[in-house]
């Protein structure tokens, strides 16, 4: 029975990060019917912030290297929801009300993001830096001196094409230099060391063991959760982001700034994910594939908790992550040990981690053949809902 | 002209049956058959995508099972490759002593042939249909396909006693008709096969897109409340459509299978089933001329690309996803045929004269004004 416990609260730290990762998702989802792809790689650069903020703290001595961890959640939080923002503004918004489309273009982003992790080092981000500088500056020249002219988006394209050889030029001279053109993180895996007040147990329930780490991830997404819910219901701009998702035209004509309120969303999901990155560091290393794996379970969580109900969300990473877990360990077959041996054989052929996957697709499968829409489903008038 | 054009299709498969074998190496025909192979997959995909607007993410569940029966047939039926029961060498490594059922119809060749196309176009069915019967669609279908691909993945990567799990099935070292199918001898036989299945596959996706029943498709992508207000039942022209195409992905799978040399449940990952909806993207959705070309395209610039500067590709592809996405949404065909060369050198000045009526040709006087106004002078 206690192993039974410990299984459940391992779900339970599971299920806080799926929730984390696909509260923001869903809120996204939403607000703009749009699937971020890039939601993934946007928890992996979160946990490479926080990597990042604990190699920082290191040569400042133990005492105060302890308190990286809190610095970190925050600047994970500040950086993705950056990331999240320019995102938003310079590519989601051109693709509005093309859904599929902007599936495709995220994962465009996701796949330069992963490559970008794995490869960046000084040389390349001077390389980048240089290329959009001269970018920007030649086609704010161009627009002044040829905007008008028909060919001039062929040629500011044409010259976007030259900044971009220019930046890779700048890399490549500077190749033969080690301390520049070595990758910063890699594509190896890198460790984070959780500060010692995670480490260890906080306490007993009973006989339970309450593992710092675990127990803290719990915490840490129930007060997120409820600082959402908070700035959802209490908050102005929260208001207009609920007028939003429930009526985009109605909200546009009453003089909600649509396009604001959409970078708002944007900025806070994307921070949302970054906190979720930095959650995983503390339950195992921190790679540049670490979003791909994260990133169908919380498809999963949005398709049963259904779209615009926080509560669909909660209900349903919480049973996501209690089964893979419970399932998934074969806990089961312990808590369990008579069971007739039909029984027997299906529970031990679903017990590993990929075999419960399969298992809760099933399961999602069939529990949307009752309820197409998710638990909650949005109540409507219009045809779609 | 027009009998130039009539004979355009015919010169290409010509070219491709005969001069290609002919110019090229061993090893680049090899990657040729490759792309050709996937060109089937991205017409499958613009039947769904293109035509239908159901954007799957888990065609690379139908490409692997095709895949995986040709390579099981290979495997059961080369000598080489059989242990001490009678059964494939790699079951012995996991204490496996018994043929499992799924693999009995595989010995027979026509049943394989048959298992090719159905087995896929069978999951593609039940899948299809229980998604589609709950008026699920647009991006929830896309995640939903994208879950299941996952869940197949797992499945196929974590039972080794059943399917050799993550090492695949190797079909390099297998025999067909008393040759070995790694041999470039073989690999020319299936470099023809696929280069002649292609128009074969086209056909059927013509067949399926041109009628009342193409109408039906573009109908659903253009608005499936409409469609379904008129009296028509969306469900089973979806469920055809995707079993269709489910069936297509398998041959195709099975094509690649027999020419790399090796099945492996990294068919299933993820990011191969999303490159293969880039294809489409980049060739020209909504024709079936398009996804052909976008499939051998990016396929050819990825061995190239990745020859060069393998870091480099990652970049190059998410590049493209975006830029075809923001700039390009009809793909290269869409371009040609939507009048962008037109548009393009139109911008510079060097623009052929649109037809008009022959009347305002006549009395170019009408007319001044609006030309004055229009930023193009076509005079030039």
């Amino acid at each position: 029975m206690e192993l039974f416990f410990s299984q459940i609260l391992d779900g339970l730290s599971i299920a806080s990060v799926l929730l984390l990762a696909a509260t923001g998702l869903a809120i996204v989802f939403g607000l703009m019917g749009v699937i971020n792809l890039a939601h993934g790689e946007l928890m992996m650069l979160g946990a490479y912030v926080t990597f990042v903020v604990q190699n920082l703290f290191k040569p400042l001595g133990p005492a105060i290297f302890e308190l990286y961890y809190p610095v970190a959640l925050i600047l994970a939080f500040i950086i993705t929801a950056m990331v999240g923002v320019l995102l938003e503004r310079t590519l989601i918004r051109k693709l509005y009300g093309r859904p599929l489309e902007t599936l495709l273009a995220t994962w465009g982003v996701s796949l330069v993001l992963i490559q970008l992790i794995r490869s960046i080092s000084t040389s390349m981000l001077i390389g980048i830096l240089a290329a959009v500088a001269i970018g920007l500056i030649g086609s704010k020249f161009m627009a002044k001196k040829i905007g008008d002219k028909p060919y001039f988006t062929y040629l500011n394209g044409l010259m976007w094409a030259f900044s971009l050889g220019i930046g890779l030029i700048v890399v490549n001279s500077m190749s033969s230099v080690r301390q520049l053109s070595s990758p910063w993180f890699g594509p190896r895996n890198l460790d984070v060391s959780p500060p010692k007040w995670l480490q260890g147990s906080w306490g007993k329930i009973g006989t339970v063991e309450l593992p710092g780490i675990r127990v803290f991830i719990i915490l840490l997404s129930i007060f997120l959760l409820i600082g959402v819910l908070w700035f959802l219901s209490k908050s102005a701009w929260g208001l207009r982001i609920r007028a939003v998702t429930q009526n985009r035209q109605m909200s546009n004509c009453l003089g909600i700034p649509t396009d604001r309120v959409d970078s708002i969303t944007f900025g806070l999901g994307s921070g949302l994910a970054g906190v979720a990155g930095a959650a995983i560091t503390l339950l195992g290393s921190v790679g540049p594939n670490l979003g791909t794996a994260y990133i169908v379970s919380c498809f999963m969580v949005i398709v049963l908790g259904g779209v615009g109900n926080l509560l669909g969300t909660v209900l349903a990473s919480i049973m996501l992550g209690i089964i893979q877990s419970v399932v998934g360990s074969g806990s089961i077959l312990i808590v369990f040990p008579n069971l007739p041996p039909a029984l027997k054989g299906v529970v031990e052929f679903f017990a590993t981690t990929s075999m419960s996957l399969v298992l809760v697709f099933i399961f999602i499968i069939v529990f949307l053949q009752f309820k197409p829409n998710g638990m909650f489903p949005q109540k409507g008038r219009s045809v779609d809902a | 002209m027009k009998l130039f054009k009539r004979l355009v299709p015919w010169i290409l498969l010509a070219i491709a049956l005969f001069v290609l074998p002919a110019i090229l190496s061993d090893f680049r025909l090899n990657l040729f058959g490759r792309y050709f192979a996937l060109a089937i997959t991205a017409l499958a995909i613009d039947l769904i995508w293109g035509y239908t607007g159901l954007l799957s993410l888990g065609q690379g569940i139908f490409f692997a099972l095709g895949g995986y029966a040709a390579a099981m047939y290979l495997t059961l039926n080369t000598p080489s490759q059989q242990g001490g029961n009678g059964i494939p060498k790699f079951f012995e490594n996991f204490g496996v002593s018994e043929l499992p059922f799924f693999w009995q119809p595989f010995n027979s060749p026509f049943l394989t042939l048959a298992c090719l196309s159905l087995i896929p176009a069978l999951v593609a069915g039940v899948v299809g249909y229980l998604i589609f019967r709950n008026r699920i669609k647009g991006v929830y279908f896309s995640i939903i396909t994208q879950a299941a691909l996952m869940v197949f993945f797992h499945f196929f990567n974590g039972q080794q006693k059943l399917i050799n799990g993550s090492n695949g099935l190797t079909t390099n070292t297998t025999e067909l008709y008393g040759l070995l199918v790694g041999s470039s001898d073989m690999k020319l036989w299936f470099y023809r096969l696929t280069v002649l299945l292609l128009p074969v596959a086209f056909l059927i996706c013509r067949y399926f897109t041109t009628g009342r029943f193409g109408d039906a498709l573009i109908a659903i992508r253009d608005d499936e409340q409409r469609f379904r207000f008129a009296g028509f039942n969306p469900v089973p022209f979806k469920t055809i459509v995707f079993i269709v195409a489910g069936g297509l992905c398998g041959v195709s799978g099975a094509l690649y299978t027999v020419q790399t040399g090796i099945v492996s449940p990294q068919f299933m990952s993820i990011s191969f089933s999303i490159e293969m909806v880039i294809w489409v993207a980049v060739g020209g959705r909504g024709s079936l001329v398009g996804p052909i070309i976008g499939a051998v395209l990016v396929n050819y610039l990825q061995s190239l690309v990745s020859e060069a500067l393998p870091e480099l590709w990652l970049f190059v592809q998410g590049g493209l996803f975006i830029f075809v996405v923001v700039l390009m949404p009809d793909g290269i065909y869409g371009w040609f045929t939507g009048g962008g060369l037109r548009s393009f050198l139109a911008s510079f000045g060097i623009a052929q004269k649109a037809r008009t009526y022959p009347k305002i040709d006549e009395q170019i006087e009408s007319l001044q004004e609006v030309v004055s106004t229009t930023p193009t002078d076509s005079s030039a």
